[in-house]
Formats: C-alpha cells, structure tokens, sequence
C-alpha cells in the first residue's frame, strides 16, 4: 500500500517540482502557505492536470503524462476531504454519506456502520448539512469519503477551517481513522501539532519542491531540519506507554530513557501515547538539578549541534532510544560548553505541554 | 359582464396554456443546455450564442415573427425539410404558435437558469467527482438539483411571457380560431369588432390572473426548495 507521486506544474510565481513516496500510514505533506502542497493534492485527486508527472497508487497508474495516461477524476478511487468539508447542502447526511458508496457500486465498504460509529456521526444522520457544526461537516465529510472505499485518501487542511476547540474534538476521530483502516492517508497542514499527532511519514515541502521527507519522529527531532520547519516550531516527537493516572492530574508516560508527567491524558494504562515537545520549552543543565519546579528531568547526551544565523542553536539529545531537540541560546551553549557526545540534563515542565500535542500512537511503524 | 364566458374564448384560453406549456417544455432541455455552455464553457462564438439568444428580446417581435416565417414557412429553408422528413409543420398551426412563443421566451429562461448555475459552487461538483461520479452523473445528481429554484424560476417565467406572446405569434401563424388564436390574439380580434369590448375585458382578467398565479406558483416553489437546501 504506497502512494508515488512525481510532479511538475507551472504556477504563478514558481514551479511545482515535487517527487515523494507515502508509505501505509498517513504522510504528511507540511509546508507553508502557497508551498503548492493544494495544487499536489488536486493532481492526485485529478482535478488538475499538471504539466508532467506520474502518480501510482498501490501500482495502479493514475497518471503518467510520458505514456498520455491521465485517469479523470471520478475514475481514480482517491477519496478527498477538503478544508470546508464540501457536504451536498441539498441532501441528508445520511444521502450524503451513501453518495460516494453508491458509485462505488460493488466495490462499497461492507460495514458502513463502522464508519458511522468512528466518527461518532449515529446521531446526525436525518440532518441537513446547512444544520451541523464545522466539526460535525467534516466528521461528515470524512466517512462520506471513506464509504466511497477509497484507495487513498487525501485530506487537505481538513482541520484549518476549524476554532481550537473543534481541532481538538475531531484529532482523536483522525487518530483511530489512522489507526483502524489500512488505506494511505496524505494529510495537507502547516500546523506542526497536527502534523506530530497523525503524521508517520512527513513531506516537508518550500516553494514547490521538497525539502525533506522520511519518519515523523525522526524528521522531527533532525536538528537540520529545523530550519525547513520554523524554529519556533521546532520540536521532537516521543512515543511511549501510558504507566498511571495520578491523583493530582498528571499521567505518567514511560519513554525508552524515562518518564514524564504530563497534564491528564485520556486513556487507559497501557495505551501507547505520542507526545511533542516543542524544542523552546526544554532547558539543558550539565550536571542533575535539584531543588527544581520542573517535574521532568531527563538524562541523555549530546548528539547533534546546529546553529543558523540567529542568536539560537538547537541541541539534539539522544534519551534512551528516542531523541529530543532543545532551543538553546548560542551564549547558553558556550556557556554549557555542549559538545556531541557529552552529558546532560533535559528539563521540561510538565504544563509546556500542550494538550493538543498529546495523542494516542499509531502502532509501530514498520520496519524499513 | 363577466357571468358568461363563450366557447370561443374558452378555446383561446385552453390554447394558450396549451400553446405555452408546449413552448416551455420543448425549450427547457435547450434552455438547460444554453445556461449551462454560456455560465460554464469557454468556447469561440460563445458571444455570438449569447447575442443570439437575447435577440428576440430586443428584436420588434414583428421581425422574429416575419423571420420564422421565412425559415420555418412551409418552403422555408428549415421548414420544408422538417415537413417532408419529419410531418412536422409550424406555418399557421398551433405548433407554429408555440415555437414562437418559444423563442420569445427563450432569453428568460436561459436568464434564469444561467444565473443559478453562476451560483453554483463548482467545489461541490469536483468532490462528487472524487466520490465516483462522472460528468453526466454529477449534472444529474448535484448541479441539477442545486440550479432546481432557478429553473423552475425561469420556466414559470417563460411560460408567463409566452401566454403574453402577440406580435411574432400573429405575424408567423396569423390569427385562426382554434388553432392559433391564443389569449393576446383573442382580445385583439375582439377589439376589433363593435361590441366585443366584453369579452375582451373578460380575457384581459382571465390574463391577470393567469399571470398572477404563476408569478406566485414560482415564489412558493422558490421558497420551498431553498428551504429544502437550508437556507443556501
């Protein structure tokens, strides 16, 4: 199960000349505004036919402008989830949702009840769309794409039209969509949160051409990648296990080089948890503090340093098997004396982490 | 004055709404058609299609009459082959009639339905087409329902202007009793002869109400299926 895509259209401005795999998962294809990561997603979808290119999904070609095959749109079984979810205002929910899986004809979902208790939408199903919340149109919007038993499907910044409080409703839906179908998932965004929560793989694309492209969690924590991302939002993925919920409103996450306590996080022992921190909330100390408010401390070493042109240098920690990047100040590190290979002292607060930043896990990707 | 009603203003009422509902029925798949080539096609000649279209509206209606008869006479150049292949004949019969009132008609109605598929979010077609449905499937399933209120709007309104159709309907197929003399016709033959001021009236008030109810026929429909679209 894999997506290839390889791509040249001419936009105004700049040309589109991206070439990327996505793998089984979701893949993240981050960038910021007018990165072309839309005109990327309509390619794939068919709606726009790019210059060049060839597009293969699962080893059926959609595209491949060399041997004149462009599939049209309503052929390619590449489901589509749009930022204004896109809903026929002119049926039900339940018309809507059974749109797609019409067309599909034999090739439906056998349990569209599935879908429905997913997204949580049982209850929604006599309304019109003009009657639902943006949350509820694009929870809507997602299964109506899933029942069209799609072969891929594209998201793109499904969450951007939506208040913080709705992003956060509707991430745990995207989380088990990840984890309970087995279809490739390309999820557009340029919120670095999102993309750490739900993403496997990341595409990190910059006007039209790709970057950087490989695991989330390792991408993530790649000092070098930091300037693709923003400083500011730089900052590393952790995995671990959800060990206890504490009477005072801390869960306790196992990672390979420790724990953390982190505000209250939903679900049972046991669950694996995907945690970001962002690079500016960690502070380094050489040797173990004491006498501290900040209730993680974690012990690791430097492997990596990488300073740009700004009065910052990001350090990159290996803890345990996992890596953690920090945002220190260039005066800091000399200060510090960081060199790879030395010892030292990762602090973070517990509350410097978002809630939006914690999220259940995807299972272990694959081996490469 | 109003208490009898005779025959022959019963037929021309009966062929008038006839006449019209002919004349809008025909006309709205090449009405649907039109609105949708000038809304969303970019071809060459589209200019000259929508001068085309709208030129009855500007045109004397006497020409578009004097025009059919030229070309749809019966040794008219469209006219005679659709006689001899097809039996259809429209010089001085009651299709003649509608085919006028057609044509006058026409620009409102393509008026109508080209603005409703203006409005149309062409976002909401491209996602049927990611869902699986292809061009013809899309029309039929999204874009026709949406455009619904704009082309019951534009066939009431149609109809409306062809039950008032006069100049190019007298001019093409002339004004015989029970075959081509609609409502407008009527009252103008009427006039025309001492004494029948009353039956015109009555037919003149049988026109307004006529017109009325269909000017409030297409408010309710227009109403009702944007209730049922929510209010978008």
């Amino acid at each position: 199960m894999s997506l290839r895509v390889s791509l040249r259209h001419a936009l105004p401005g700049f040309t589109l000349d991206a070439r990327f795999e996505a793998p089984e998962g979701v893949t993240a294809l981050f960038g910021p505004s007018g990165a072309g990561k839309s005109t990327v997603v309509l390619a794939i979808a068919g709606l726009v036919r790019p210059d060049a290119g060839r597009i293969e999904v699962n080893g059926r070609v959609l595209l491949d402008t060399d041997r004149g095959i462009a599939l049209a749109a309503h052929r390619r079984r590449v489901g589509c989830v749009f930022q204004e979810g896109r809903l026929f205002p002119h049926l039900t929910v339940r018309q809507n949702l059974g749109y797609g899986r019409w067309f599909a004809g034999r090739h439906a979902a056998a349990q569209p009840g599935r879908v429905v208790e997913m997204l949580g939408i049982g209850d929604l199903l006599g309304r019109m769309p003009a009657d639902l919340s943006g949350g509820e149109k694009q929870r809507v919007a997602i299964g109506r794409a899933l029942l069209a038993a799609p072969r891929l499907l594209l998201m793109d910044e499904p969450l951007a039209a939506l208040d913080a409080q709705r992003k956060a409703g509707i991430l745990p839906y995207l989380e088990r969509l990840r984890d309970e179908t087995r279809i490739p998932i390309l999820y557009v965004s340029h919120a670095v949160s999102e993309v750490a929560r739900l993403a496997t793989t990341v595409v990190a694309l910059r006007a039209g051409r790709v970057l950087r492209a490989g695991p989330t969690a390792e991408l993530l924590a790649d000092p070098e990648a930091v300037p693709v991302l923003g400083p500011r939002d730089a900052g590393s993925v952790l995995e671990g296990r959800l060990v206890a919920h504490h009477e005072d409103g801390l869960s306790e996450v196992e990672i390979s080089g420790g724990k953390l306590l982190l505000p209250r996080i939903e679900g049972a022992p046991g669950a694996r948890v995907r945690v970001r921190i962002g690079a500016q909330d960690v502070i380094l100390a050489c040797l173990a503090p004491q006498g501290l408010s900040a209730l993680n401390i974690l012990r690791g070493e430097v492997s990596a340093l990488r300073s740009g042109s700004g009065p910052g240098v990001i350090v990159q920690l290996r803890i345990g098997e996992d890596s953690l990047l920090a945002r220190i100040t260039k005066r800091s590190a000399a200060a510090l004396d960081l060199a790879p290979g030395q010892t030292c002292y990762a602090i973070a607060k517990s509350v410097a982490v978002a809630p939006a930043d914690i999220g259940g896990a995807a299972p272990a990707p694959l081996p490469e | 004055m109003l208490d009898t009603i005779s025959a022959a203003e019963w037929d021309a009422l009966r062929l008038s709404l006839k006449v019209s509902a002919v004349a809008v029925a025909a006309s709205l798949p090449l009405g649907l058609l039109t609105a949708h080539a000038l809304a969303r096609w970019r071809f060459p000649g589209r200019q000259i299609l929508n001068g085309l279209v709208h030129l009855p509206l500007i045109l004397p209606p006497v020409v578009t009459g004097y025009l059919l008869l030229l070309g749809f006479g019966r040794t008219g150049p469209i006219g005679a082959p659709l006689e001899a292949w097809f039996g259809i004949g429209f010089a001085f019969r009651w299709t003649g009639a509608a085919l006028a009132a057609g044509i006058m008609a026409f620009p409102l109605m393509v008026r109508a339905i080209r603005l409703s598929i203006e409005a149309v979010d062409p976002k909401l077609e491209q996602a049927a087409a990611t869902l699986g449905a292809s061009r013809p499937w899309v029309w039929i399933t999204v874009t026709l329902p949406l455009i619904a209120p704009g082309v019951v709007a534009g066939g009431i309104l149609a109809f409306a202007k062809a039950m008032g159709e006069f100049g190019a309907t007298i001019t093409f197929v002339s004004n015989i009793p029970g075959e081509t003399r609609t409502l407008p016709s009527a009252i103008y033959a009427f006039l025309q002869v001492p004494g029948g001021e009353g039956a015109a009236m009555r037919l003149v008030l049988i026109s307004v109400v006529v017109s009325m109810g269909a000017l409030l026929l297409s408010e309710w429909l227009g109403r009702r299926i944007a209730r049922r679209l929510g209010g978008t």
